[in-house]
């Protein structure tokens, strides 16, 4: 232990009956352990399923979203979220000296498994942004399937972006555009406020509008959701088209049952994979090409990249004024040339991560034209694989299930004046919806 | 029987996908656990050394009151009568204590006299961490003389957010990642003293030294 003696404009003087006192700094408060803050989670989790695909109750299910409202979002205060917990995690594995606590590993990977089993439920009433927007779609309006699924693809390059950033230490993007995080800390800046109140205005015409278009972990989910094990049936027992559960659904994740094809159709059809099958591989070298001329405003949106711009325009003499940053970095031991340099590195890894991101742009369009192209037969009213996000409101509005709970005797109570059940699908109109 | 075989495929496909989306996310968690080593929970704070007071800790963090206050390290003060920290620059000779004269926008340091010494009056500058807001006004004041006041994270504040607010907008790379357990820091000439300090059997500053993050 060296005795440093500061080298100090004025000494500390020495006072005759007075000592020097030492500042007090609070501890760290307010703290839960890790262990349980992850507990709470896998607990959270276990209920969603067991409420979604076995006790089948929306009731349960929307108390639990409130509940994890409550705890997740204004109590814990949104931080850390699975969905933030992506870039941390990405941040670890591309960068070994950034060490992620493994409560934000557990945060990351706990909802990913209970999906590979169960589906979305993380989305139906664990997630605090899902629960905030699921509590507020009270006049959802249908979204034109072409605009949904385009805006779909929204997500997908929001992750690729997240995870270049994330990896490249430029920011945590998803955190700082995160939606509602001001209103759970009851405070933020102008911008999150904004952004969040835009998202909850259009959240009430549009069903989640956050975890449809824009949420970088529910993309991870959607893809999958798709090869979950169990997942959300609608009705118990056969299903008797009467459409109300695609009426209810104000997330546009129920598909109506598929009517047998023309061959002019089918022909069609199949020309329309082909072309998509070829498509494919030139989006992806075109958006590959894209996304390389994209490096220099890529690269900027790391400080450094800006601090090296700025300190550039001041030694040309084209920068009028000095910034807080380049005056702290004239006081920092590091040399303009080092800064410069490490400037020009990025940008030139950002080539490459410009493409890899426009290449994943193009694998996402050209993937999402292929699987537009593939037709499923549908016997029923199915939830979408991926779409769905485990509400439960198509069960609650199935006559069979109401059936099945004893709450009616026969289906036709459940109905609307007008629609008449029974199965046969040649009640419905070639689009599946009927007259 | 056709539709059964395909269901059948399906099934097993989705059955490998799962596997392997099961194995990927546990090799990932292992992989991290294993790569983590000892590192504790990690926690926001300000290396005062790099810290050039710009101001952007009073406007830029999420919570309506900054978690950031400014810390006094009284072994680096000079209990200077004519202060930078406290007076500005017009205040400092007519010493008057009128707001107009005072770096601090809300009062929030406290000047007491303690003694007078050979023709000099030693006064003693606190912080009331209520009332301050980070601004850095008395940090970049100070710098001007001995540098004793310096800003911090407080952590009974902080929410700890994942992408720090003020470290986006930290000018200077002043915003580090410490360990939960050892939350703060101190110049790097105040470490020295205290390690003096609490070398005397000085409990206070022991208990600030236990909070303070060294890297050596």
């Amino acid at each position: 232990m060296a005795a440093e003696t500061p080298d100090l404009m004025f000494p500390v003087p020495e006072f005759s009956d007075h000592p020097i006192p030492t500042a007090t700094i609070p501890e760290v408060q307010g703290e839960m352990g890790p262990v349980l803050d992850v507990a709470i989670l896998f607990a959270a989790l276990c209920l969603a399923s067991y409420f979604t695909l076995v006790s089948r109750s929306r009731r349960n299910v929307l108390l639990l979203t409130i509940a994890s409202l409550l705890w997740f979002g204004f109590w814990r205060q949104g931080c850390v979220c699975p969905i933030g917990a992506t870039q941390n995690v990405a941040l670890a594995v591309f960068d070994p000296t950034y060490v992620v606590p493994l409560a934000v590993v557990a945060f990351f990977i706990l909802p990913l498994v209970f999906t590979l089993f169960f589906g979305r439920t993380f989305c139906a009433s664990v997630c605090p942004l899902g629960a905030m927007q699921e509590l507020i779609a009270v006049r959802s309006v249908a979204v034109p399937r072409w605009l949904d699924h385009s805006l779909g693809l929204v997500a997908y390059i929001y992750l690729g972006a997240a995870l270049i950033f994330a990896a490249t230490r430029t920011g945590f993007i998803i955190c700082r555009y995160d939606p509602f995080i001001a209103f759970f800390r009851l405070g933020g800046n102008t911008d999150m406020l904004i952004f969040g109140s835009c998202i909850l205005m259009i959240g009430v015409f549009v069903g989640r509008p956050y975890c449809r278009y824009l949420c970088p972990y529910g993309a991870i989910l959607r893809v999958l959701s798709c090869f979950s094990k169990w997942r959300l049936s609608i009705p118990p027992g056969t299903c008797i088209n009467c459409q109300l559960c695609e009426d209810a659904c104000p997330y546009g994740a129920i598909h109506p049952p598929t009517v047998a094809q023309t061959p002019g159709a089918r022909r069609r059809g199949k020309r329309q994979f082909g072309f998509a099958l070829i498509a494919s591989p030139f989006l992806v070298a075109g958006f590959w090409w894209l996304g390389t001329t994209l490096a220099v405003p890529l690269a900027q949106w790391h400080p450094e990249s800006r601090l090296a711009e700025q300190m550039r325009l001041e030694e040309l003499g084209i920068a009028e004024t000095t910034t807080d940053a380049s005056d702290a970095f004239r006081g920092s031991p590091r040399s303009v040339d080092e800064l410069y340099q490490s400037a020009l590195t990025r940008r030139n890894d950002f080539v490459t991560l410009g493409g890899l991101l426009g290449a994943w742009t193009g694998l996402v369009i050209g993937f999402k034209l292929i699987y537009l192209s593939v037709r499923r037969r549908r016997e029923d009213y199915q939830a979408d694989r991926a779409g769905c996000v485990s509400c439960g409101r198509c069960y609650w509005y199935c006559p069979v299930e109401k059936v099945r709970l004893g709450l009616i005797s026969d289906v036709s109570e459940a109905l609307p004046a007008g629609r008449t059940p029974t199965g046969p699908l040649v009640q419905l109109t070639a689009g599946g919806k009927k007259p | 029987m056709s539709d059964e075989k395909q269901t059948d495929r399906r099934g097993f496909l989705a059955d490998g996908a799962r596997v392997v989306g099961v194995v990927s996310a546990g090799v990932l968690g292992g992989y991290l656990a294993g790569q983590r080593g000892q590192a504790e929970e990690n926690r926001w704070q300000i290396d005062p050394d790099k810290c050039v007071g710009c101001g952007n800790c009073a406007t830029h963090c999420v919570l309506d009151e900054s978690a950031v206050k400014c810390v006094q390290c009284f072994d680096m003060c000079g209990f200077c009568n004519r202060c930078t920290g406290y007076y500005t620059l017009d205040g400092l000779d007519s010493r008057d204590t009128a707001a107009a004269d005072l770096l601090c926008p809300t009062e929030a340091i406290i000047r007491t006299f303690v003694e007078g010494k050979a023709g000099q009056d030693f006064y003693e500058y606190t912080i009331d961490t209520d009332a301050c807001i980070g601004c850095a006004m008395c940090v970049k004041g100070c710098a001007l003389m001995n540098g004793s006041l310096y800003l911090q994270v407080m952590h009974d504040r902080c929410v700890n957010c994942n992408e720090c607010a003020i470290a986006v907008a930290c000018p200077s790379d002043a915003f580090v990642n410490v360990s939960a357990d050892k939350p703060y820091r101190l110049k790097r000439v105040a470490l020295g003293v205290m390690r003096q300090k609490a070398g005397k059997a000085d409990t206070a500053a022991q208990k600030l030294l236990d909070q303070v993050h060294a890297d050596e």
